[in-house]
């Protein structure tokens, strides 16, 4: 043996092999179950929405990467991957497939590169996506068909509303509760997901089944998840209490739109996320609490897209003040000159 | 539930290979490089010269200040040069090099103490020979242990804590040494406690070696003084702050010692040493170190004089096979890579790890995705993702104010980060800019 073929290298001198690669992987995995109901609800529909997000944002990537900004290409980190599917989960089956397009290029290119690629981004991109298409094209991107399941048809035959929709419109014209309740799914069917709304926050149970994959793999801890949606409860259910008649009770608040999806899929997005388990508490009430409330009081029926995007923004700010409790010293938690 | 530390950690895969491999006696190497700087403090004063012929247990080198200790001859035979040799540090250091005299016969006695359990020394003169017989902390840090032991009047001690949990993976020299002397461990101690006039003493050890919670708890047991505790398997719980919390629930203040909290540490191989010491006449010559890796031909546990090249060691077990990329002195979280295996064994060195191509490798670092996995991990409460970002910036002020110094370097940032970064590097690199920072403005 030759001393050439030794390297010095500070310690440590092992690994724990978990790579940002593999969470991202791990985040695919967990999503397998949603991504299969929508294909049963809407058909080629959502297996075309999401193959073309996936593919435009890789290829956005991938040309900005090589032909704009002449840096490495990571489109490999399995990241624009993840954005593309995040962003098809968070559109109607019918969305014209140009519009997706536009959506993976305002995601990848404007709310993740321009900020400097993965790690550097302030807001969620699939949710900039999402949220650029909603308020340039609000009619195709509130347009919910009906699903079909039926796996070879496409969607865009009939056309329904979302179940936040059909509560916020019929209360809106005088409507009660006990009047609306025939007209919306029931507890069971917004489990399942046989209602109306993007593909891939159809399914309650699908989407907690692939949540309970990623807290088993520690990819994301229950902080974030768990407090959107008790905090969202817990503003939802305190409405319901002064008045069932005017406001719709919290169980269909979790179950219907995009509470679980945002909280255990959108929200936890290591990137956009405070670092601290108690920053990342503060974040995810204050999620909960700005969905409920434009859901209860704002023009849309739906609301966590806006309400993460929101709390985004918090996060430098909420790392600054909720620091770890330092060993042997009281906790300090100042701003920083 | 089993005592632990409450705050981070992490459970990196054990590969305690060793552990069933009883400690056996190297054979005595030829030469012998004994460096005077193998404790943290002062280094000693050499009081040998050349051709100068010296027996096994003389002084040579003596302590040159109060944190500082003798260094004794580990073997008989001649000074043959004093020279400055490269040590596990990656520096030259001086050295004293002793030809072992293949015809003295003390050199190959093999000797077989009985135990001796009554306490005869008095509390002074206890301190006085651990002083004088070159006993540091054989846990790694290699502190002078009487100045550790020496207690300020102001302060009172009423725990004595022996580290056995040895929590770093692939070492096993202290579980050895723990399963094969555990009644002199068990005297050590009540040397320390009467020393130390303290009547409480724990001895903290990781549940993964239950064989040696079960002997010393058997040993221990006419002396309801002294309690054995198991610990959850938790790295870094052998850091003395993390330890202290995890048994008696009491922390360390930030810059403070384990004196402040009336607790004094101590690693189960020093109180070996201290009872060698103390009831033997034996000064620290030797020491157990575990040989180990993955693809080695027989890794094993070692007494070891202290100034063996860690090349007869390695030859021992095999010799050091094809595809090896990384020797390193200590284990795989803290331990130093050594450039090449003429390093010699020292008074801290508990191991000696040897690690192939495939584990060796650093990989490429990619951008932080902040996930935060080395904040929940620190066992300190700190934020190394921000400390290493604060360094590369030069904010070297910044990364003071967030506590930078207060950093145990204990690895466990680097090895979950998924994203590759060198996280302790920087924040080492943070540390020393700081600490020149302050001193130059004291």
């Amino acid at each position: 043996m030759s001393d050439q073929t030794i390297v010095i290298s500070a310690s440590p001198h092992i690994h724990s092999a978990r790579t940002s690669q593999k969470l991202m992987y791990d985040v695919l995995i967990a999503l397998i179950p949603a991504f299969l109901m929508s294909i049963y609800l809407f058909g080629i529909s959502a297996l075309v929405l999401t193959s073309v997000a996936v593919a435009s944002c890789l290829l956005f990537e991938y040309l900005i990467q090589k032909y704009l900004l002449k840096t490495e290409v990571t489109t490999s980190d399995g990241s624009a991957l993840l954005t593309g599917i995040l962003l098809a989960f968070n559109l109607p089956a019918s969305l014209p497939i140009w519009m997706v397009v536009v959506g993976s290029l305002v995601a990848i290119g404007v709310a993740k590169l321009s900020f400097g690629g993965l790690g550097n981004n302030i807001f969620n991109p699939a949710l900039v996506g999402r949220v650029f298409l909603l308020v340039s094209f609000p009619v195709q991107m509130t347009t919910w068909p009906v699903p079909v399941e039926n796996i070879t048809t496409l969607a865009d035959a009939t056309t329904g509303a979302t179940t936040l929709g059909i509560i916020k419109e019929e209360l809106m014209y005088g409507g009660t509760m006990s009047t609306i309740s025939s007209k919306i799914p029931s507890t069971a069917d917004l489990l399942l997901g046989i209602s109306g709304g993007s593909i891939g926050e159809m399914s309650a149970l699908a989407l907690l089944l692939g949540g309970m994959y990623m807290l088993a793999r520690r990819v994301i801890t229950w902080h974030i998840p768990v407090a959107v949606l008790l905090s969202m409860g817990a503003v939802t259910g305190l409405f319901w209490l002064i008045d069932p008649e005017q406001y719709a009770n919290p169980v269909i608040h979790l179950l219907a739109g995009g509470a679980i999806l945002g909280a255990f899929y959108m929200a936890t997005d290591l990137v956009t996320s405070p670092m601290t388990k108690k920053g990342m508490v503060v974040f995810a009430i204050g999620i909960g609490v700005i969905t409920a409330v434009i859901r209860l009081f704002g023009a849309y029926p739906e609301g966590i897209s806006f309400a993460i995007l929101i709390m985004n923004a918090f996060v430098p700010l909420i790392d600054t003040y909720f620091k770890p409790r330092r060993f042997g010293n009281p906790i300090k938690s100042k701003i920083v000159q | 539930m089993l005592k632990t530390f409450p705050k981070g950690g992490i459970h990196p895969a054990e590969n305690k290979i060793t552990s069933d491999k009883a400690i056996k006696r190297m054979a005595v190497p030829k030469v012998v490089y004994v460096p005077i700087a193998q404790h943290i403090g002062i280094p000693s004063e050499i009081v040998v010269d050349r051709k100068d012929k010296v027996v096994i247990g003389q002084v040579i080198a003596r302590s040159g200040g109060f944190v500082s200790t003798n260094i004794h001859s580990p073997v008989a035979g001649t000074v043959t040069k004093l020279d400055m040799i490269v040590d596990s540090s990656g520096y030259k250091k001086q050295c004293i090099v002793i030809r072992t005299d293949q015809k003295d016969e003390s050199n190959f006695r093999e000797v077989e103490y009985t135990l001796l359990e009554d306490i005869l020394m008095s509390p002074k003169d206890i301190l006085q020979r651990i002083s004088d017989f070159g006993i540091v902390g054989l846990g790694g840090a290699t502190f002078p242990s009487h100045v550790k032991l020496t207690v300020k009047e102001d302060k009172k001690i009423d725990c004595l804590i022996i580290n056995g949990v040895e929590c770093e993976p692939y070492l096993t020299a202290d579980h050895r040494l723990m399963l094969e002397k555990a009644d002199e461990i068990i005297v050590g101690i009540r040397i320390l406690m009467h020393a130390l006039h303290v009547d409480k003493a724990v001895i903290g050890i990781e549940n993964n070696k239950k064989d040696a919670i079960e002997v010393l708890r058997k040993a221990a047991q006419s002396d309801d003084r002294i309690q054995v505790a198991a610990l959850q398997v938790k790295y870094p719980q052998g850091s003395e702050k993390q330890l202290i919390k995890a048994i008696l629930k009491r922390e360390v203040p930030k810059n403070g010692l384990p004196l402040d909290v009336g607790v004094i540490v101590h690693n189960v191989g020093t109180i070996y040493a201290i009872y060698q010491a103390v009831q033997h006449d034996q000064p620290l010559i030797e020491r157990v170190v575990t040989v180990t890796g993955k693809h080695l031909e027989e890794p094993s546990n070692f007494w070891v004089k202290i100034g063996t090249p860690v090349k007869d060691l390695v030859a021992e077990v095999g010799g050091i096979p094809e595809g090896t990329r990384k020797i390193v002195n200590g284990g795989p979280m803290m331990g130093k890579a050594i450039k090449s295996t003429d390093v010699p064994i020292t008074k801290g060195t508990s191991g000696i790890l040897v690690i192939s191509e495939e584990e060796a490798s650093r990989k490429e670092p990619k951008n932080c995705i902040r996930c935060g996995e080395c904040v929940f991990v620190c066992p300190m409460g700190l934020e190394p993702h921000l400390l290493m970002n604060l360094t590369e910036k030069g904010l070297y002020e910044r990364a003071a104010n967030e506590d930078v110094m207060t950093c145990i370097e204990c690895g466990s940032c680097s090895y979950v980060c998924p994203s590759h970064r060198p996280l302790l590097d920087y924040i080492r690199f943070g540390k020393s800019i700081v600490k020149k920072l302050e001193t130059t403005r004291n």
